[in-house]
């Protein structure tokens, strides 16, 4: 859980050769990219984009997309300008993804440089052939509605444009932490939550492992879900190890104590170990695990170092249920017309697209329509929820009002969690039964 | 000196009710209740304490009940002990057979299920019960008592109940603070077990669910032995804040309409019937439509039940339950509730009673003194090996064998 917990770096024996760029955009961006450059990724080329002369990463080289209109000023916030002086400057950065196999893109999204840039790194990476795997994070709730709308957005654009987009809300890292931490504090536990999950994949691609997890798994499985991907990294020492990972796991606030494994529709699972790794141990974590996400599809990998002996790291990236929403049109030239913009006041509960439900004054055409979707459409209509048909979107909805309901009695006291339902609350209200 | 005295006192500090229970072993060694104390629980969450004070208020109540009732002065108490915190699970131990003969002593057994015990349990959980299930010789299953027979390596299962230690010392905190010892602290759901199964049916195989007011803990036995113990931390008092939320009533008007108007089961005859809230002095102040009630409880003890069939399931414990399931607790007393556990768990369902005591009638037959009366029960067990306990010379003898080399 300890954020300062820094891994050893592997062996070279057990590494394998991938040339691999670090893309940090943005100031956020350079910063975790620092942070990363801290530890010793072996073989990978650092590379810092921006867009004024600010803070500049130790050990990695600087790309600063200088132009006439910003006088070494910056984007100022401003996305526009950004994407803008990225398609001035796009054989540049193509350029610099030149030669990587793999290009990690590492930027907080709601700025300037960060959400301008980014989208066109992604494609400039991807022209010169190169897998490109996004982390971002999005910006605290505090930081207004304006920041979250373009974070929003730009993560759309990256989610068509990079083969993974792996996103941390600063909101719920922040979860993390109690309130008296200082806001720099805040802001860097964060950023060292996404640069484990940097470090997690690192590490899958690295290593040889005894099961490997190839990057194409890894990257069909980030793209097939929507935006937020949760992960979640873990490490346990000692003899109780597996239990103990288990036990983090499962209260893990990035997995929202355990609901977002309980809902996911993909499950990684990543697990490092010393020499002295059991199958019972293996056993163990993905039995629990294999329990706490029935309905999930769990890929797993498992890799053995000597670093590790004694102890266990678990990481597990797990993407939410979403329906095969229609193929995004990637339009090459510019990002004008692509994705649909999100409405302003959307919030984490709602997902960024969702099913549509037709109005109940709107006939759809009829012969278009298939039985079961003419069903679904009557039963919306006639406000009862299609009970049989659909048990997924129901699991769904029920989670929406979550958050208002009461827990009376048991409001102050230890929640009730089993695989992920918090027992506390009615079963009536968990379950989308409605009175009436 | 006071191991001599035959009285044995159970006590449990549950959610809906502090409840101490005296028996007392008669000279033909005959367990009889003689007295029973209790008082409305005030400080217990989910059978865990949260507000020592008022526990400690309300467990004197209790004991000075008992005590008034008995006629004695109680000095230690078998304590139960619940709460979400409390797992089962079982464990295995080797030992190899090193004596020349091969002859299996008791040393052995004593050292094989130390071995047992030792298992890596989660920090800060300690062993609440290390129950014997059988014993393995050379590989062969099912032996009760391997003491005299030939073998190289002695096994031995076990069944490992274990909970957090500063939740279960917080029990042992308040009940020590009212200068009363205790004897020993023992799983609330297996007390129940002791005080509503023969042995016929543990053989035969039975699951008891102890359903109280915040937690509901349940224990299979098949075969004569404990198999699996549970707990979840859902009650009666879940079912009351269900319907405290859902009909929008105070919790305690939600209590009482629980237990005038509570049925486990969804009753199509009340569609659309509703029951009047009156005030204290019957001026109508609400209704509540009995449908919505029905259906809240309904399908939160569905919920229950169908949360123990799926720990059950795995290990196809349903399989080995030929006796049934017994309830007992509270919640037992809820109307078509065995109806509802017989639908669910598809198994011959009945309301345990406690009819291995003997002693104040009306009150055993009730369903919520099972933990207590069992908790007494599982003192008299110990009682009853104290009286057979080895000399002095056996005592030293065993001591000493653990420093032996092997």
């Amino acid at each position: 859980m300890n954020p300062e917990i820094i891994s050893p770096p592997p062996p070279p024996g057990e590494t394998r050769r991938r040339s691999v760029t670090i893309f940090g955009v943005g100031t956020a961006g350079i910063t975790m990219a620092g942070q990363l450059a801290a530890e010793d990724f072996a073989g990978a080329k650092l590379v810092a984009v921006n867009t004024d002369d600010s803070a500049v990463a130790p050990g990695a080289d600087v790309l600063e997309l200088a132009g006439r209109r910003l006088r070494g000023l910056g984007t100022g916030g401003d996305p526009e300008r950004g994407r803008e002086l990225a398609e001035e400057h796009f054989d540049r950065l193509q350029a610099a993804c030149a030669g990587a196999e793999v290009v990690f893109l590492v930027a907080g999204l709601g700025g300037g440089t960060g959400s301008g840039v980014s989208p066109v790194l992604a494609r400039a990476a991807r022209a010169s052939g190169a897998l490109v795997l996004a982390f971002v994070t999005l910006p605290f709730a505090c930081e207004g509605n304006q920041r979250q709308r373009q974070a929003r957005q730009n993560l759309d654009q990256l989610m068509t444009l990079a083969d993974g987009v792996i996103c941390l809300p600063h909101q719920k890292a922040a979860k993390l932490l109690d309130e008296h931490t200082g806001f720099a504090d805040t802001f860097r536990a964060s950023s060292l939550r996404l640069t484990e999950g940097v470090r997690g994949v690192w590490r899958l691609l690295m290593h040889r492992g005894l099961i490997e997890i190839h990057f194409e798994e890894l990257c069909a499985l980030l793209r097939a879900g929507h935006g937020e991907s949760c992960f979640a990294s873990v490490e346990a020492a000692g003899i109780t190890r597996a239990r103990d990972a288990i036990e983090k796991l499962s209260a893990h606030p990035l997995l929202d104590g355990g609901q977002a494994l309980a809902t996911a529709a993909t499950v990684l699972v990543s697990m490092q170990g010393g020499p002295d790794l059991s199958m019972a141990d293996v056993n163990r974590v993905m039995a629990d695990l294999n329990q706490q996400c029935p309905q999930a599809r769990i890929i797993m990998g498992a890799a053995v170092a000597e670093s590790f002996r004694d102890r266990l790291m678990v990481t597990v990236i797990a993407t939410g249920h979403q329906p095969p929403a229609a193929p995004k049109p990637v339009s090459a030239a510019g990002e004008k017309s692509a994705p649909p913009a999100t409405p302003g006041f959307d919030t984490e509960l709602l997902h960024p697209t969702r099913p549509e439900r037709p109005s109940s004054r709107h006939v759809p055409p009829a012969p278009a329509l298939t039985l079961e979707q003419r069903e679904q459409i009557l039963a919306g209509q006639t406000g009862k929820p299609g009970r049989t048909r659909k048990p997924a979107p129901r699991l769904k909805q029920s989670t929406l009002p979550l958050d208002i309901v009461n827990k009376g009695r048991f409001d102050k006291s230890e929640p009730t969690i089993h695989k992920g339902e918090d027992l506390d609350l009615p079963t009536y209200v968990r379950r989308g039964v409605a009175l009436n | 000196m006071f191991d001599s005295t035959s009285i044995i006192v159970g006590l449990e500090l549950g959610t809906s009710k502090v409840c101490a229970v005296v028996g007392e072993i008669n000279d033909d060694g005959a367990l009889n209740i003689i007295g029973v104390g209790q008082a409305r629980s005030r400080g217990v969450r989910k059978g865990e304490i949260v507000d020592p004070r008022a526990v400690e208020e309300d467990l004197r109540h209790a004991i000075v009940e008992a005590e008034q009732m008995a006629d004695v002065e109680i000095r230690s108490v078998y304590l139960g002990v619940t709460g979400g915190h409390i797992r089962g699970f079982n464990n295995r131990g080797v030992h190899p057979v090193v004596s020349a003969d091969r002859e299996i002593a008791d040393e052995d057994v004593l050292d094989v299920v130390k071995n047992a015990k030792a298992i890596n349990l989660p920090q800060d959980h300690n062993v609440l019960h290390a129950i014997r299930q059988h014993f393995l010789v050379d590989g062969h299953d099912g032996i009760a008592d391997p003491v005299g027979m030939l073998g190289a390596r002695l096994e031995v299962d076990v069944h490992v109940v274990h909970g957090h230690l500063n939740r279960l010392q917080n029990a042992i905190r308040v009940v020590k603070g009212m200068q009363l010892d205790v004897n020993e602290v023992v799983f609330n759901g297996l007390a129940s077990s002791l005080a509503v199964l023969s042995n016929t049916d543990k053989e035969l195989g039975a699951l008891v669910i102890d359903i109280g007011g915040g937690t509901t803990d349940y224990v299979v036995y098949a075969g004569g032995v404990i198999k699996h113990t549970g707990v979840l931390a859902v009650g009666g008092d879940h079912v009351t804040n269900d319907l405290a939320f859902g009909l929008k009533v105070p919790q305690g008007r939600a209590e009482q309409l629980k237990i005038e108007n509570g049925s486990a089961l969804e009753d199509h005859a009340v569609k659309g019937q509703s029951v009047k809230i009156t005030s204290e002095l019957g001026l109508p102040l609400n209704t509540v439509n009995l449908e919505h009630l029905r259906r809240i409880m309904a399908m939160r003890l569905e919920e229950s039940f169908q949360l123990i069939a799926q720990d059950l399931a795995p290990a196809g414990l349903l399989e080995y339950l030929r006796a049934g399931v017994f309830l007992c607790g509270g919640g037992a007393r809820i109307p078509e509730i065995a109806r509802l556990a017989e639908q669910i768990l598809e198994l011959p369902v009945t309301i345990g009673k406690t009819n291995s005591v003997s002693g104040l009638k009306s009150t055993l037959d009730q369903p919520e003194f099972a933990t207590a009366i069992g908790l007494v029960k599982f003192g008299s067990f110990k009682f009853r090996k104290r009286e057979a306990r080895p000399t002095l010379g056996q005592n030293l003898k065993s001591v000493f064998s653990k420093f032996l080399p092997h």
